[in-house]
């Protein structure tokens, strides 16, 4: 049958216009396409690549931001914590030097009554043996106005002055 | 591609039969119709190509000779095949009406023998091979063009070179990487050159008007040329494990040393791929030709049977040679891509060894 025999002309043309269609297009065609699809390709992905990264980029600065706000925030209530904590200490302070105080001055007002009073008591003392001795000496005068008791005195007096007498007496 | 698909699909089925009715209208109250010589006439090849018959007149576009001739002295003879027409003789060339050579150009020798000289007319299948190759290389060159003008990456193209683009891209991603394996950007130029050269060969074949209509793949000649082509790629890349196994393979001693007979099935193997994408792609092409022809004869081998037969066979014929066409928009589409992709598979079975080499 005619269909399957075939042609050797036929044969050479097609294989002349096969292999120049595959050359050209082999040379000329394809690779390029291929070369410039693949670039573009490349340049999606590594765009791609880093829009992702600036987003990574950008969750991490934010993250920063935030942990720099609460490092802030905690700085705040630690800062005021310790205005309260420092404003207490103050008023304790001086509370307790207020008392200090306070107690100094009592003790040394107590010091000064005690010196005080045992001055006004050595001066009482002092009164009073100065009266006393005013009284005696009154006492002693209208005692001694007897001439009689006088001299009994006297004896007696002389009598515990001399010590041998004493002495014998013990014995 | 479906939208193209789509485009071809409204397009196509109704033009073969209205270019074939006005063809065979003007020739049928004349002589009988001989549904067989007009089927084998369209699948053959001629020397001009017969555009149509316009008012009575037959208009063809008479394509040139090139003939050596087998005489003595044996020079080359250069002439246009109008002086053939109607039988007519020229230098001693005349078209065989019948015998071993018919439809063929034969040479008369002093003697009176017929003989075949060398031939390489441009015949009507070259002259449709040509354009089309021409039209593969407008198809891919232009859109190759603006890559080579706009080297950016951050332009894209748009229209026809972005279209063009994704068809390249879905067969290298989806039919060249799979089919090959890992060395697939070596082999698709290729692959892609097969591909378009059959799809485009294939669909100017199903336009049925003047630069189409042709049966270029449906010729054996072609899709030899095809298969061998993918049979030396096959071959010549074929890694050392690939000849390995076909002629030392791994299967039980006695099945390849006393009688070799899984090496010489391994080696017919050889010849049987390439011959079986040969006979694939031809008989598809020329059964879809034959049956859209025989279908749209149906026709006017009924015109003769009273309008009562007539008429609603030619609903019929026309609704058959609708389908039958959309179907052979789908084969030819079908058949590029199973022979591309076979090829592809052929192909990276010869590469495996190599790679699994490497790995070793």
């Amino acid at each position: 049958m005619g269909l399957l025999q075939p042609e050797p002309g036929l044969l050479i043309w097609m294989t002349l216009a096969f292999a120049v269609v595959f050359i050209l297009l082999a040379r000329f065609g394809f690779p390029v396409i291929q070369k410039s699809v693949e670039r573009r390709r490349e340049y999606i992905d590594s765009s791609l690549a880093a829009a992702d990264e600036a987003r990574k980029k950008l969750e991490d600065l934010q993250q920063e931001m935030e942990a720099v706000r609460r490092d802030a925030e905690k700085q705040k209530s630690e800062i005021l914590r310790s205005a309260v904590q420092t404003r207490e200490q103050l008023i304790a302070e001086a509370r307790r030097k207020a008392g200090e105080e306070g107690e100094n001055i009592i003790a040394a007002a107590k010091a000064a009554a005690r010196l005080e009073s045992d001055a006004i008591i050595r001066d009482a003392r002092h009164q009073v043996a100065l009266l006393s001795i005013a009284v005696s000496e009154k006492l002693l005068r209208e005692r001694f106005s007897d001439p009689q008791a006088q001299t009994a005195l006297a004896e007696r007096l002389l009598e515990e002055v001399d010590p041998d007498k004493d002495e014998k007496r013990k014995k | 591609m479906i939208a193209f698909l789509a485009a071809v699909l409204l397009l196509l089925p109704f033009r073969p039969a209205s270019a074939q009715a006005a063809d065979t209208a003007a020739a049928a109250p004349a002589e009988e119709l001989d549904p067989k010589s007009l089927v084998l006439g369209h699948l053959g090849d001629s020397y001009w190509w017969h555009i149509g018959t316009f008012g009575g007149r037959e208009v063809s576009l008479y394509l040139p000779v090139i003939v050596r001739s087998s005489a003595d002295g044996g020079g080359w003879h250069f002439f246009s095949s109008c002086h053939l027409a109607e039988g007519a003789s020229w230098e001693g060339f005349s078209i065989a009406p019948e015998g071993k050579y018919e439809g063929k150009i034969v040479e008369a020798l002093p003697d009176g023998t017929m003989v075949r000289p060398f031939d390489l007319s441009m015949t009507k299948t070259v002259a449709a091979l040509l354009l089309n190759s021409v039209i593969a290389l407008v198809v891919i060159l232009i859109p190759a063009r603006w890559y080579r003008r706009h080297q950016g990456v951050k332009e894209h193209p748009k229209g026809f070179t972005a279209f063009m683009e994704m068809a390249v891209e879905i067969l290298q991603d989806d039919l060249i990487k799979p089919c090959v394996g890992e060395n697939w950007k070596r082999f698709s130029p290729y692959l892609l050159t097969v591909f378009f050269f059959i799809l485009i060969n294939n669909f100017m074949s199903l336009i049925p008007f003047f630069p189409g209509g042709v049966n270029v793949t449906g010729n054996i000649t072609v899709t030899f040329v095809l298969a061998l082509a993918s049979f030396l790629v096959i071959n010549i890349f074929g890694g050392r494990a690939y000849w390995r196994d076909i002629f030392w393979p791994e299967v039980p001693a006695w099945l390849k040393v006393p009688v070799p007979i899984i090496p010489v099935i391994e080696f017919v193997g050889i010849f049987t791929k390439p011959f079986a994408l040969m006979i694939r792609l031809f008989a598809n092409m020329v059964g879809g030709h034959a049956a859209i022809i025989c279908l749209i004869c149906v026709i006017f081998v009924t015109a003769g049977m009273g309008v009562a037969v007539n008429g609603p066979m030619t609903v019929v014929s026309l609704l058959f040679a609708v389908f039958m066409n959309a179907l052979e928009v789908l084969v030819a589409f079908l058949q590029a891509y199973v022979f591309t992709m076979l090829s592809g598979v052929f192909i990276g079975l010869a590469q495996e060894g190599k790679i699994e080499k490497s790995k070793k």
